[in-house]
């Protein structure tokens, strides 16, 4: 096998280790569309990070959790409905990032690779940011399971158990950001959302409790990865978008076997 | 007297320009359960979060006795499907629990038989129980109930206010709850203050209900609340373990009570 290949199969799986459980939190507490205005975001991190010359994959973190940030402090007002907000402000960012990247005049961006991602093209310094990124977002993750499933179920009883309910909620965003930056190279900004949402959803109907729910959600996202890999090499198609087909596939198959098992109309 | 779980002295609320609760004063000692009526609107359910700190206040002050433990009863809990989560999973969000423990709570609070149940498909009244189950495993000094009998039916709600008082008993916690009702809470509740932004009036269930301040803002349902509290006292008694129908007009609650009434262990 080719070198690149084994190193987008490693980038791969290790994105979907991390976005298998952050996205049943994601579909748990219905943030969705949060974490597509966070994804959204990330371009104008991209060529913010070329503009002033620090790491892209820092510079997306930075403006996630800035932005995931202005949400929150949102949330109270009460002028706008909550998906008009997010709508505005996905959509904002998304100009922002095109227009920076397009007065960046010393690096020319691909711009294609950052919005559908380019997974083939990953060097050895994306796999050390992506498998470090994602073990300690797994790790915070990890740290913050228990609280932030009581909040997830609800906040306030949460809170008066001595939940230390805003801290949690800033590690969560914090892992978001940090997802949504090492999954960048790998899916792109359009289709971050997909790589959390579908393979928890995909998961769901064989799950009994929250915890085999995030285990099914990886294996899930991992074969998604070698089957578009695959399904890439094969038929040469973009590789990204072939790896979302495959989850989602997986998904319409999972709710197919779940209805005729369960004989539910 | 030993010393009191909370204190609140002359609590403010502010919610923009308006004051959801202007200087209401209570005292919650040990032992004792209280029930707030009062209106839609009258801050009750601001009340208890601003006396559990889930709130800031305007003015006045809060005092909670020193490690006081608090077991809360949320007015609604909805567990979206898409959360795969049984009772037991949900029991342990609390706290770490011991499996013996557990049980004899299930056992206590009457539905041992749903723990493996996913919380999704609970009825008003077992998640009610579920909840009380919860709210137990922290062996609380203070339970505080938003609305305890929201979605439970007629019959059901006596029964749960049963329960309350009776787990009091046993467990010798205070007790602070909010209620549409008062004269279904009456038989078990010790002190009522009817609260509509401030302190209308307070003392014994008798006394409110007699109480010109209460008579003014419930008027029209006094009459008719009397009327049924008479009918559910009787029935009260019956109602530990299996419903005995009273009336046949009341027939159709009974038989809806029937799923709550047969799992008692009491």
């Amino acid at each position: 096998m080719d070198d690149f290949l084994i190193r987008a199969l490693i980038a791969g799986v290790g994105v979907a280790f991390v976005a298998g459980p952050l996205g049943c939190f994601v579909v748990w507490r219905r943030m969705a569309y949060f974490g597509a205005t966070l994804a959204h975001s990330a371009l104008f991190g991209v060529a913010l990070g070329l503009l002033l010359e620090i790491n892209p994959t820092l510079a997306i973190v930075v403006v996630c959790v800035v932005v995931a940030l202005i949400l929150v402090s949102m949330q109270g007002q009460r002028q706008l409905a909550g998906d008009t907000l997010l709508g505005i402000l996905a959509h904002a960012m998304l100009a922002l990032g095109l227009v920076v990247s397009a007065l960046i005049e010393t690096v020319r961006v691909d711009l294609m690779a950052w919005l559908f991602g380019d997974i083939l093209a990953v060097n050895n310094t994306d796999l050390i940011w992506i498998l470090g990124g994602g073990a300690l977002a797994l790790l915070a993750l990890a740290f913050i399971w228990r609280p932030l499933l009581a909040m997830t179920v609800h906040e306030e009883l949460a809170a008066v158990e001595g939940v230390p309910v805003v801290r949690t909620r800033l590690v969560f965003m914090l892992v978001i950001a940090i997802v949504i930056a090492v999954a960048m190279k790998v899916v792109g900004v359009l289709l971050i959302v997909s790589l959390l949402i579908i393979p928890a959803a995909a998961a769901r109907p064989f799950a009994r409790t929250p915890e085999t729910m995030a285990l099914l959600a990886i294996v899930t996202g991992c074969i998604a990865v070698v089957g578009g890999l695959g399904s890439s090499m094969t038929w040469d198609i973009p590789a990204g978008p072939a790896i979302v087909l495959v989850a989602s596939v997986m998904f319409v198959m999972g709710m197919l076997i779940r209805r005729v098992s369960t004989g539910q109309d | 007297m030993s010393e009191a779980l909370i204190r609140i002295e002359k609590l403010s609320v502010r919610r923009g320009d308006m004051f959801t609760l202007s200087n209401v004063s209570l005292t919650i000692n040990p032992r004792e359960i209280i029930t707030i009526v009062g209106p839609n609107g009258a801050g009750k359910s601001t009340l208890l979060r601003a006396m559990m700190g889930l709130i800031k206040q305007e003015s006045g002050q809060v005092f909670r006795k020193p490690g006081l433990k608090i077991g809360y009863l949320p007015q609604t809990l909805t567990i979206d499907p898409v959360l795969p989560l049984t009772v037991r999973r949900f029991l342990s969000l609390g706290v770490s629990v011991n499996k013996g423990r557990r049980t004899a709570l299930m056992e206590e609070v009457g539905v041992p038989h749903l723990i493996d149940r996913p919380m999704g498909v609970l009825s008003g009244g077992e998640l009610r129980r579920v909840l009380l189950a919860r709210a137990l495993l922290r062996d609380p000094d203070l339970l505080v109930l938003d609305e305890p009998v929201q979605g439970v039916d007629v019959g059901g709600q006596v029964e749960i206010y049963d329960l309350i008082a009776r787990l009091r008993d046993e467990h010798g916690f205070g007790v602070i709850m909010v209620s549409h009702d008062l004269h279904l809470v009456m038989s078990a509740t010790d002190h009522v203050i009817c609260l509509n932004q401030h302190v209308c009036c307070d003392g014994t269930p008798e006394a409110v209900q007699a109480h010109p301040e209460y008579v003014a803002l419930f008027g029209d349902r006094v009459a008719a609340g009397l009327a049924l509290y008479a009918h559910h006292h009787d029935h009260a008694h019956d109602a530990h373990g299996n419903i005995v129908p009273v009336g046949e007009a009341e027939s159709h609650n009974h038989d809806h009570d029937h799923g709550d009434g047969g799992h008692h262990h009491g």
